[in-house]
């Protein structure tokens, strides 16, 4: 067996016997003391070469101290199991090749048990439940060295019990990583069901990972486009209440719902600033359509683009000083980029066939967009200054990217064309894809789903 | 628990479908319907749906990714405005529409300005602005469910509708 170098390089002490912190709204972390020699910060995994090189993880059950903590263990270690996996960067090893136990390796893990069965990282982890609370003690292990790299003690109330899942998946991720994981996190999306020409479509929401699905509007009313507020608790999307398609805000708090600004025609494609205090939008008046912003102290409204062509789709960039749009004004759909203040236009994207759905990502970088060449839709980033046009997948029809919050994965909506003149075999479904044009999932929905968005991580 | 989820979509689709009637479905059903009313001896009433449908046009169609009225579109907008000249107490409301071939925020904006250009010619031909007003619904509401050119081109459509 090739010697492999361990998962951390460097090594130093952590600082004990840190306060406890609020990681999430009910959810509290706190280090956990050493059990081995501990290796912190700086994480030395390339991320470049776990496309072909994905880690190999073990995650046992979590150990617990009542049957009742135990199934909540299993499940916990599913759950991570399931995240890890699905990311396409670890590879859960096999479990029935487990030489030690569960409970055995929570106790203290016997390295060469792992090793020898090709685990390069090891997570053990103990529930138990006080009450309606469980704290969960998790670690996190460098199999070759046999050094601990993490230790966190969380404790929620039961009903959080993945949260804490999801928030150890992004430890995991982190760690290894190097980068910040996205697993906590929820997305809002269409739901859309019944025939093909008269479908409803109702604003739904869930964890990343398809958990704890629900619906937000009850379907009288056509939703479509949400988008976050960058505090994950607002939506802004585009509704036809009154058969008036207006631009609204939706509280996931309260559940309350107000109209967006005072447009006399349309308004369409909203998405929030990145300091989350104003909205930018299109705006339809006679034959243009214009981007505006609206300000969500003051209501008032400020026009970046006028004339000449249908302006739509806008999106800040991370720093908030530029945006990205889709403009017809020269002809066919293309992008542009424009300051803040509306200055400075320039067109970046000059491939071909037609452009749209501009997205920035989150670490500012690329632009994701929907392309449309060839009777082909396809999903595709490009810097943004137009060069690095790079395509991810292609297919009959597909649109609407919408990044994770550490940019590393993109979820978008991919249409499958009707069969029959009754609409027969239309299907319309969430996937995700590494930005880096593997690992493609479909994104399981209880109806056909529309229109992702993905919220930032939630705490 | 997702079984009282589904049930609840389900019922949300009943309910619309009973209380709400699509000018698509309007149109279609007329149009079948239309033989046996006929059949009787009996005209669709004047100056309603089933009138502008069978009698006028209801709709026109686009070319893709245009907005403008061609001209073998025009007289059906035409027709239409002289028939809202003939019952002045007719309000109608234009549906713009698009194919499945775009991205829905671009689709809907498309469907906006379709609406609008029919609207503009039925105001050029007399017709008072107030008494018109628009609507797109994008690509979302297709008329033809097919995933081809034909279904395409019927589905690039502005539909005029009596409120």
């Amino acid at each position: 067996m090739m010697p492999k170098p361990p998962l951390i390089g460097r090594r130093a002490a952590l600082a004990t016997a840190a306060a406890a912190t609020l990681v999430a709204p009910g959810v509290w972390s706190w280090p956990l003391p050493a059990r081995a020699q501990q290796a912190t910060q700086g994480a030395v995994i390339d991320i470049t070469r776990a496309r072909t090189d994905p880690i190999p993880i073990a995650v046992p059950d979590f150990a617990g101290t009542s049957p009742e903590a135990q199934r909540l263990g299993r499940d916990i270690a599913q759950v991570i199991l399931n995240n890890l996996r699905n990311s396409g960067l670890f590879r859960p090893v096999e479990r029935a090749a487990y030489i030690q136990t569960a409970e055995a390796a929570a106790q203290a893990p016997r390295f060469q048990d792992w090793r020898v069965i090709g685990a390069q990282a090891l997570t053990t982890g103990r529930a138990e439940v006080g009450g309606d609370r469980i704290r969960v003690e998790f670690r996190l292990w460098d199999v070759l060295p046999e050094q601990q790299i993490q230790g966190t003690a969380f404790t929620a109330p039961i009903g959080n019990w993945r949260r804490i899942a999801h928030l150890i998946s992004d430890v995991i991720y982190e760690r290894l990583l190097g980068e910040k994981g996205y697993f906590d996190t929820r997305v809002c999306y269409v739901a859309e069901s019944g025939p093909r020409g008269r479908r409803t479509r109702r604003l739904a929401i869930m964890d990343q990972d398809g958990e704890n699905h629900r619906f937000l509007t009850d379907g009288s009313f056509a939703a479509l486009t949400p988008r976050f507020h960058p505090n994950a608790q607002q939506i802004a999307f585009m509704s036809y209440f009154q058969n008036q398609p207006r631009v609204y805000l939706f509280n996931l708090d309260t559940g309350r719902q107000e109209v967006l600004g005072n447009f006399p025609g349309m308004t369409l494609s909203p998405r929030f600033s990145p300091d989350g205090r104003s909205v930018i939008l299109s705006a339809t008046r006679g034959n243009d359509a214009n981007i505006f912003v609206v300000d969500l102290a003051t209501r008032r409204e400020r026009q970046l683009t006028s004339g000449g062509g249908l302006d739509v789709s806008p999106c800040f960039s991370p720093d908030g000083t530029q945006v990205v749009f889709n403009s017809d004004r020269g002809g066919d759909q293309q992008l542009y980029v424009m300051s803040a203040d509306g200055g400075n236009v320039r067109r970046i994207s000059f491939g071909r066939g037609r452009y749209a759905t501009p997205v920035w990502s989150p670490r500012g970088d690329l632009i994701a967009f929907t392309r449309i060449a060839n009777g082909q839709f396809a999903i595709g980033v490009m810097r943004p200054d137009g060069s690095g046009e790079r395509i991810l997948t292609e297919g009959w029809g597909m649109e609407g990217p919408t990044f994770a919050p550490n940019g590393r994965v993109m979820m978008y909506f991919r249409e499958s064309p009707a069969r029959d003149a009754r609409g027969g075999g239309y299907s319309s479904r969430l996937a995700s894809i590494d930005i880096a044009g593997f690992n493609e999932r479909q994104i399981m929905t209880p109806t056909d789903a529309s229109d992702p968005a993905w919220s930032p991580l939630l705490s | 628990m997702m079984n009282t989820k589904l049930l609840g979509a389900f019922a949300a689709v009943a309910l619309l479908a009973a209380c709400e009637s699509s000018s698509d479905q309007t149109a279609a059903a007329t149009g079948t319907g239309a033989a046996s009313t006929l059949g009787n001896g009996a005209a669709p009433r004047p100056g309603s749906q089933e009138d502008l449908v069978a009698n006028v046009g209801d709709r026109v169609f686009f070319a893709t990714d245009r907005s403008n009225i061609a001209p073998d579109q025009r007289p059906v907008l035409e027709r239409q405005a002289a028939w809202l000249q003939r019952y002045p107490q007719v309000t109608v409301q234009i549906e713009g529409h698009a194919d499945e071939r775009g991205t829905r925020e671009y689709n809907l904006a498309l469907g906006q300005r379709r609406a609008n250009s029919a609207r503009d010619v039925l105001v050029a031909n007399g017709v008072a602005g107030s008494r018109i007003s628009t609507i797109s619904y994008g690509k979302d509401r297709p008329a033809a469910l097919g995933s081809n050119e034909e279904a395409w081109a019927q589905n690039r459509r502005a539909v005029t509708v009596v409120r």
